[in-house]
């Protein structure tokens, strides 16, 4: 299982801060991941948005990069502190 | 020192600690965020912070450690909160110190825009009208820029 979380408006958006995903055989990058998110939870492009960045196992990552069950991915929106 | 914490703390304390400890400097600079009162359309009841541990710290530490690369620093100290804040509440600190204050007052500033705009928060401000994201405006944005080096 895939552990995936949702941070500032995307809990709101999703209705969840973390969900335990198996991931199927085709969903093996961020990019298939963010897609396959997006349309199951039909969020209707809040996934895909440029400024959406993903961190897997705590590192921000550039797409397309690789995903395996039992990985941390998180979508992080715009940060901002202070 | 780096210190994220859904504790409140005192600015005026964590200052006064700093300097103590900032031997040997010439200039101590601090700035002090607090959570303002007034949103763009109504008063803000309460803000609400959230942060990615141990991303948020280990990326404060790097923003940190370019601050002591950059400018001869003797000390620095970030103090950031997490949770829920009311307005007045102080929500971060920044404090450096260094033999001359040029050094101290540019490290202080560039740690603020890192702060800002790059630090691994997401604000959520409740006002009688309801919550929102915050998300850094673009004059911040443009503030973080004036350190990128050609």
């Amino acid at each position: 299982m895939a552990e995936i979380l949702y941070f500032g408006r995307l809990s709101d958006v999703t209705g969840t801060f973390c969900e335990q995903v198996s991931l199927p055989a085709s969903v093996s990058d961020t990019s298939a991941v963010r897609s396959w998110l997006d349309q199951e939870n039909a969020l209707d492009g809040a996934l895909l948005e440029a400024s959406v960045r993903l961190a897997v196992n705590g590192e921000i990552v550039t797409d397309p990069y690789p995903v395996t069950d039992g990985d941390e991915i998180a979508f992080l929106p715009p940060v901002g502190g202070g | 020192m780096i210190r994220i914490s859904d504790q409140p703390f005192d600015a005026a304390e964590a200052l006064s600690e700093f300097t103590a400890r900032a031997t040997g400097a010439g200039a101590v600079v601090s700035f002090t965020g607090l959570v303002r009162d007034q949103a763009s359309s109504s008063k803000v009841e309460t803000l609400h912070l959230q942060a990615y541990s141990p991303m948020t710290e280990t990326g404060i530490a790097k923003a940190r450690k370019a601050a002591h690369e950059r400018w001869p620093l003797i000390d620095s100290h970030i103090i950031h909160r997490t949770g829920d804040m009311s307005p007045g509440d102080a929500i971060v600190f920044v404090a450096t110190a260094s033999a001359h204050r040029r050094a101290a007052f540019e490290a202080a500033d560039f740690l603020m825009d890192y702060l800002k705009t790059e630090a691994i928060f997401w604000k959520k401000e409740t006002t009688a009208s309801g919550t929102q994201w915050i998300e850094p405006r673009a004059e911040d944005y443009k503030d973080r820029a004036r350190w990128t080096r050609s």
